[in-house]
């Protein structure tokens, strides 16, 4: 408590004597790496929004179905490239709860175009908690009951429909799955080659030491694209759409580490001089030992901070991958795969909405660009 | 002397360097399980053409695709004689396409230098770009210029190259009626240079630029605004200010000078990410760069084409390496590549 009216800062509090003057740092000085670290992280608004938002994306994951209203593949033979409808609330004056109107086919004459007309004098309400066609949660458990549906005779496309007459909006939801697990398998990858070799690297030193770090030099001055396309290339085309799904995270990762290797490395060459690895060595630690509990740890928070950081990477390379056909294949779902419709002109100019999929690539990318710069800056919490 | 004797060096390392790259490039190629011909001639014998299936024999014969995989890689760098004698790469001899049935050197032909001039393009533009607006960033810092900068860089960086492409290709056509597709009039195709043909590749190079070069320059840009900031709060910058000098000058002429270096250095460690991006970007675009060559080299299982591309793409980068290494030197006494104890 304090009170203003003397025009310099009073405390109320009566003088304690004995309190510690240093009570304040005090507390500081205590908390666990974890808390500082938090506490600084708290402070950077944009990073904590991102993180926040990408936990929810990925917690949502495994229900997907529940929320998209329709399959990845159902199609609406009807509804080909229908445009994206909105959800209205009020009919004529009347509240009537969230509703659409059902969309008339036309065909043009003139364009050879179908076009979709609102019907505005019979408005369709959607249904909550309904049942919709089987999807399973979490891949595992059989389940019908979706958030929302449309009446079965209007079909609802909040974000228009494709070429097939797929939603674009389930589509999407469900092309999250695969287009940000991705990202993980991929840095798993990449993390596991890049630890293991910059480990070793800067360790031991001499010929491992300049071996790889030539192996390093010239990873990194190869182009990804080619090399990523040249390997995706030669993946079976009779592979089932999984083990494409994962031997094009590993391609991914495979051609990440180099970066990540060379910070690792440079790390190690100066924490191998410290007093504390000398003491565990010559207390007759092996060496795998040294590197897993004592330098390892030291900097591993950079590492995920870095790992957030490159994450964006190859979900952007899935994209394009998949995007030049060479990546995932239908039936699989990705934002890559669903681009490929949006590959010419043509359908940006006719059909915008195809080109939809770029938003949560952008907003996904973004988020965690601001995640990994947060949490670089924040890592280091006695700066 | 110094300097001549550090450029013949790291040429050196670039030769040895593609040597390891042309390894990796050979085993990458010969991945995919069979070769383009064994495939072509399970086809025709299936069809029962037994008239191809000569000619296919042939041409496996004459290109030692029979040959162990080693002594393939051998042949095809020109090592040692293969059936027509020494005559791989380093003889400029780039192997022939099966799909398109012609010598890669005569398929890959015009593209070659339109993939250099499309990559010297976006390095340009990234340099114009990203000096003054880094340097403008930094001046400014903590203003809107500074964040609408950033929100740019990061935009550019969290676009996916083709869709960029497209959109602004759409754009540029509707409103600044740039035209689509290509790098040049199709009337100009084949033709020999003149300065109308510039002039319309010129035109042609407009959106592909900014669309390769933008995450670079967002990268690079920020890179300088973080080392001007940091040679900002340094006392001589004070010591400036304090004697009057104006603040264009200033800016000019001590701490750009100083965080410079790295705008150099930095353009080694950008190729690759551009040559990449100018790949996909002239797949979607329809650009006649070896990027649409490569992907269906690798799409049609074409791999003495797909292999030549993939050396030029991995040749380019390192040229480009070296080069800013070099420059790096040139630039900065400070730099030298001696070893420790000399």
């Amino acid at each position: 408590m304090s009170s203003q009216h003397e025009k310099h800062y009073v405390d109320q509090e009566p003088f304690d004597p004995d309190a510690s003057l240093h009570q304040m740092e005090r507390q500081d000085l205590d908390a666990s790496n974890a808390v500082l670290v938090w506490r600084k992280f708290k402070t950077h608004k944009l990073g904590l929004i991102s993180g926040i938002f990408l936990l929810t994306c990925y917690l949502l994951l495994p229900v997907v179905g529940f929320i998209a209203p329709y399959g990845p593949n159902e199609r609406f033979s009807d509804n080909l490239y229908s445009p994206p409808q909105s959800i209205h609330m009020w009919h004529e004056g009347e509240f009537l709860g969230p509703f659409i109107y059902p969309l008339v086919a036309e065909a043009n004459l003139e364009t050879f175009q179908w076009e979709f007309k609102p019907d505005l004098e019979n408005p369709a309400r959607l249904e909550f908690f309904c049942q919709g066609s089987e999807y399973r949660l979490a891949g595992l458990i059989p389940a019908t009951t979706r958030l929302f549906c449309a009446p079965a005779d209007a079909p609802l496309f909040l974000w228009g429909s494709d070429r097939l007459g797929r939603d674009v909006f389930s589509r999407i939801l469900y092309g999250a799955q695969l287009s940000l697990t991705v990202g993980l398998i991929g840095i798993t990858v990449s993390f596991v080659l890049g630890i293991f070799f910059g480990a070793i690297a800067g360790y031991f030193g001499g010929v491992l030491d300049w071996v790889i770090n030539r192996m390093i030099e010239i990873l990194r001055s190869l182009p990804e694209l080619p090399l990523w396309l040249a390997l995706s290339a030669a993946v079976p085309s009779n592979w089932s759409p999984v083990a494409v799904f994962f031997i094009i995270s590993i391609i991914l990762g495979l051609l990440d580490w180099p970066g990540l290797a060379r910070s690792v490395r440079a790390k190690f060459l100066s924490l191998r001089e410290e007093e504390y690895v000398r003491a565990v060595e010559m207390m007759g630690a092996s060496s795998g030992r040294v590197i897993r509990k004592h330098l390892i740890p030291n900097f591993m928070s950079h590492l995920i901070a870095s790992a957030t950081l490159s994450i964006p990477a190859m979900i952007l390379g899935e994209t394009a991958l998949s995007f030049l056909g060479l990546g995932l294949r239908a039936p699989a779902v990705s934002w890559g795969v669903m681009l490929n419709d949006a590959q010419n002109l043509a359908s940006i100019e006719i059909y915008p909405w195809t080109a939809i999929p770029m938003l949560p690539i952008v907003v996904v990318v973004l988020a965690f660009n601001f995640l990994g710069d947060g949490l670089r800056d924040s890592l280091d919490p006695y700066s | 002397m110094d300097i001549l004797r550090y450029a013949i060096y790291r040429f050196g390392t670039m030769l040895l360097t593609l040597l390891v790259v042309s390894v990796l490039v050979f085993t990458i190629i010969n991945l995919p399980p069979g070769d383009y011909l064994s495939n072509q001639i399970a086809e025709l014998r299936a069809t029962g053409q037994a008239s191809g299936v000569a000619k296919a024999e042939f041409l496996r014969k004459e290109y030692a695709l029979d040959r162990p995989l080693y002594q393939q890689y051998l042949i095809w760098m020109g090592f040692i004689p293969g059936p027509q004698g020494f005559s791989g790469m380093i003889q400029g001899n780039f192997g022939w396409s099966f799909e398109f049935d012609r010598p890669v050197a005569e398929i890959v032909g015009e593209s070659l230098w339109l993939t250099v001039v499309v990559n010297l393009a976006a390095v340009l533009f990234v340099y114009l770009v990203a000096l003054p607006l880094g340097m403008l960033a930094a001046a400014r810092s903590r203003t809107w210029i500074d964040y609408s900068a950033a929100f740019l860089g990061y935009i550019g960086l969290a676009t996916p190259n083709f869709l960029l492409a497209l959109i602004l290709f759409y754009y540029g056509h509707k409103y600044f009626n740039l035209p689509i597709g290509g790098l040049m009039d199709p009337i100009y195709e084949g033709q020999p240079m003149s300065w109308e043909k510039t002039k319309s590749i010129l035109i042609h190079l407009i959106v592909p630029t900014f669309v390769i070069g933008t995450s670079g320059a967002a990268a690079m840009m920020q890179r300088l605004r973080a080392n001007m900031l940091d040679e900002l709060g340094k006392p001589y910058v004070e010591t400036a200010i304090a004697k009057g000098m104006s603040e264009r000058r200033m800016l000019t002429k001590y701490p750009l000078r100083v965080a410079f270096n790295p705008f150099v250095a930095d353009i080694g460690n950008l190729l690759p990410a551009m040559v990449s991006g100018s790949v996909l970007v002239s797949v979607v675009l329809g650009l006649q760069t070896i990027g649409p060559t490569l992907l269906t080299a690798l799409k049609t299982q074409d791999m003495f084409l797909s292999g030549f591309v993939l050396m030029f793409v991995a040749l380019l980068t390192l040229i480009g390496t070296m080069i800013s290494d070099v420059l790096l030197v040139i630039l900065d006494p400070r730099i030298r590549y001696e070893g420790r104890d000399q």
